[in-house]
């Protein structure tokens, strides 16, 4: 990699108002995603990840929202700059995003069709009016994106609406959507976690041609370490609004430094193993309306000490694993 | 589709003989004697009983009614005791004008309350949704006889820019009537400067009409534009560059006039029977002044004409809405 990454997320602070205070969603989240790569982020629900994702496309609601602090860097440009008009220009063009729930994603009273060249005309809105496609060009276009989602029978579907199609087919309608403008990068929050998983296989097997074939940079969100690995290059681990440790897949999967990491790994299910060599990690998720000072992950670490009441950097290991904990390493 | 409205159709016919039984039983246990009122104070038994006979007054209800629904099959609706007319012959002339104003009241009514909704909403809590919110909860509020007056005492009296009340001009020569309606006749008669007339003497009844169906379309619009502006869709929509206008204007707005077109239909029902105090303030000659003077004289026939005719057409209107309803939304067409 080399040269400034495509997307450079830059100590970014997002905060809520709530009747019951402020509710400190992200504390200084930082991380790149370099040209072609897929960028996995994990942690538990709440930890931030789909407000991550949606800030990158000014898709957090303001109010309640306000990102206090932060730049958001596509190709060097910051999108927080100018109050969102430069994130506008972006959406559907140069960043897409698919989402979690494919059940509430569709609107239900238009037909898929119609919802597909609705997306297709508005990811040419930058362009001349002369350079744009007529509604059958955009009609061509949205069918070809059918079949190439594996969309069965798209001739059909194209005229049927939401609620006719199931959880899968609407993924896939979907991930057409986002990806008919041709963006560079894709972000996937969570696009599996709602179906089942035989279908959840398929999504991922389609995600990863797509990946491929598109020439997508990827961020992919979701509480599954074993999903993330399927399709990613390297990982983020989110805790409670704050990255706790970056890393290649392999690193993470062999080489975890973090206890929160290794927490979680202890916590997926392999096939062969017994079902007593999984341990959870005890507690919950603290409160963020009133983190803890120091390391968010202290109140339910067995390594904590003293020292953790002041917040640990992300420190550079090398070989791009960084990790922020004053007690790292491979554990007992 | 066509099926979905063939049977709503066939409903409807249940519901009419339904409606036909209530209002007529209703009407005849009433206390007082119409035939003794019809007659007079100083009529003699016998001319009382002659009247009573002459009316049929005399037989079981059941008779009443099965003569009542042959009657009305053939478009005999009975005569009026106090106006001497035939019952269809004073719907005719009255039903009309009533439901001139009501359609051009509501048509003020969505035209104006649905884009201040949506506005409100898309403005939620700024001093716009609040200025919107004193002009909602002032209609609500508002009796509208007393809007009307204000109107009149405004806008005709003072400035002048209106017509007092009327449906035009008493020195106007009437067109021939075709429909009743007299904007469509004059129009259908190419007579412009009549049907502007015509138009000019709409205005301040229909204001007056609409103002709280106008102030409750904008609350059930408002409420509803702000809960489909917070569906997923819409963040879809969002994030795949969508415009605005497009988002707020079709995507939201499709799913929000669902329960706002209910609110429209009940609306329109409600104030096809409740325009006598627009009618009285306005010199408006509809059927809500008839249907009321009536039911002061006891007078039965054109009491149940009326129930019957607004009956109708509040089961025409739901008809209506159900079928835009199912226009809008593909999951009502399937479940039918």
């Amino acid at each position: 990699m080399t040269g400034t990454p495509l997307l450079a997320v830059e100590d970014l602070t997002v905060e809520f108002d709530t009747f019951d205070g402020v509710y400190k969603a992200l504390d200084g989240v930082s991380f790149t995603l370099g040209r072609g790569e897929s960028l996995g982020i994990v942690g538990e629900t709440g930890c931030g990840k789909s407000v991550t994702a949606k800030s990158i496309l000014g898709l957090v609601p303001s109010p309640p929202g306000r990102t206090r602090a932060g730049r958001i860097l596509f190709d060097g440009d910051d999108l927080l700059e100018d109050g969102g008009a430069r994130v506008r220009d972006i959406r559907g063009i140069d960043i897409a995003m698919i989402f979690q729930d494919p059940m509430t994603y569709l609107n239900p009273v238009f037909t898929v069709g119609q919802q597909l060249v609705d997306v297709i005309r508005a990811q040419q809105r930058l362009m001349p009016a002369s350079e744009r496609m007529s509604r059958a060009g955009a009609r061509a276009l949205a069918l070809e994106m059918l079949e190439r989602v594996h969309l069965p029978n798209p001739e059909r579907q194209f005229s049927a609406y939401p609620h006719q199609l199931s959880g899968g087919m609407r993924q896939r309608v979907l991930i057409a959507q986002a990806l008919s403008g041709r963006p560079r990068i894709l972000v996937a929050d969570e696009p599996t976690t709602a179906l089942d998983v035989t279908i959840q296989a398929q999504i991922l097997s389609l995600i990863r041609e797509l990946i491929a074939s598109f020439q997508l940079s990827v961020i992919l969100i979701s509480h599954d370490l074993g999903v993330v690995a399927t399709v990613c290059d390297r990982i983020v681990v989110m805790y409670a609004g704050q990255i706790v440790e970056d890393a290649s897949v392999t690193e993470i999967f062999d080489n975890p430094q973090h206890p929160y990491t290794q927490g979680l790994l202890a916590a997926v299910p392999h096939p062969g193993r017994p079902v007593s060599s999984l341990s959870g990690i005890s507690g919950t998720l603290p409160n963020l309306l009133d983190p803890p000072s120091g390391c968010r992950f202290r109140t339910r670490c067995e390594r904590a000490t003293d020292a953790c009441g002041t917040r640990p950097a992300l420190e550079q290991l090398g070989t791009g694993h960084r990790v922020a904990c004053w007690h790292r390493g491979a554990g007992p | 589709m066509l099926n979905f409205a063939l049977r709503r159709m066939a409903w409807m016919a249940v519901m009419l003989v339904g409606l036909l039984a209530i209002t007529f039983s209703i009407s005849h246990i009433a206390p007082g004697d119409p035939a003794a009122l019809a007659a007079g104070p100083d009529a003699t038994r016998e001319m009382v009983e002659r009247i009573r006979f002459e009316h049929g007054l005399d037989r079981p209800l059941p008779v009443q009614f099965a003569l009542y629904l042959g009657n009305i099959l053939q478009g005999n609706w009975g005569t009026s005791i106090n106006t001497r007319h035939a019952v269809w012959d004073d719907l005719v002339l009255f039903f009309p004008a009533t439901f001139e104003l009501v359609v051009f009241s509501i048509l003020i009514a969505v035209g104006i309350g649905i884009p201040l909704g949506v506005l409100a909403a898309v403005r939620q809590n700024t001093w716009l949704d609040h200025s919107i919110r004193l002009v909602t909860v002032g209609g609500v509020a508002l009796p509208m006889f007393w809007l009307g007056l204000m109107l009149q005492l405004a806008l005709a009296l003072h400035f002048g820019w209106f017509p007092l009340g009327g449906r035009m001009d008493m020195m106007t020569e009437p067109v021939a009537p075709i429909t009743h309606l007299l904007l469509v006749d004059t129009l259908l008669h190419g007579e412009f400067a009549i049907f502007v007339e015509c138009l000019h003497h709409i205005v301040l009844p229909a204001a007056a009409l609409s103002i709280p169906a106008l102030a409750s379309i904008i609350r059930v619009n408002r409420a509803e534009m702000l809960e489909t502006l917070n569906q997923d869709y819409v963040v879809n929509a969002m994030a795949q560059g969508l415009s605005l206008f497009r988002i707020v204007a079709i995507y939201a707005l499709r799913n929000a006039m669902l329960p706002t077109m209910a609110m429209i239909g009940l609306r329109f029902g409600w104030m096809l029977g409740g325009t006598v105090l627009v009618e009285t303030v306005f010199d408006w000659p509809g059927i809500g002044l008839y249907a009321v003077e009536s039911a002061i004289n006891s007078d039965f026939e054109p009491i149940m004409g009326s129930t019957i005719v607004l009956g109708f057409f509040f089961m025409l209107t739901n008809l209506f809405i159900d079928i835009v309803y199912a226009l809008l939304d593909p999951r009502v067409r399937e479940q039918i």
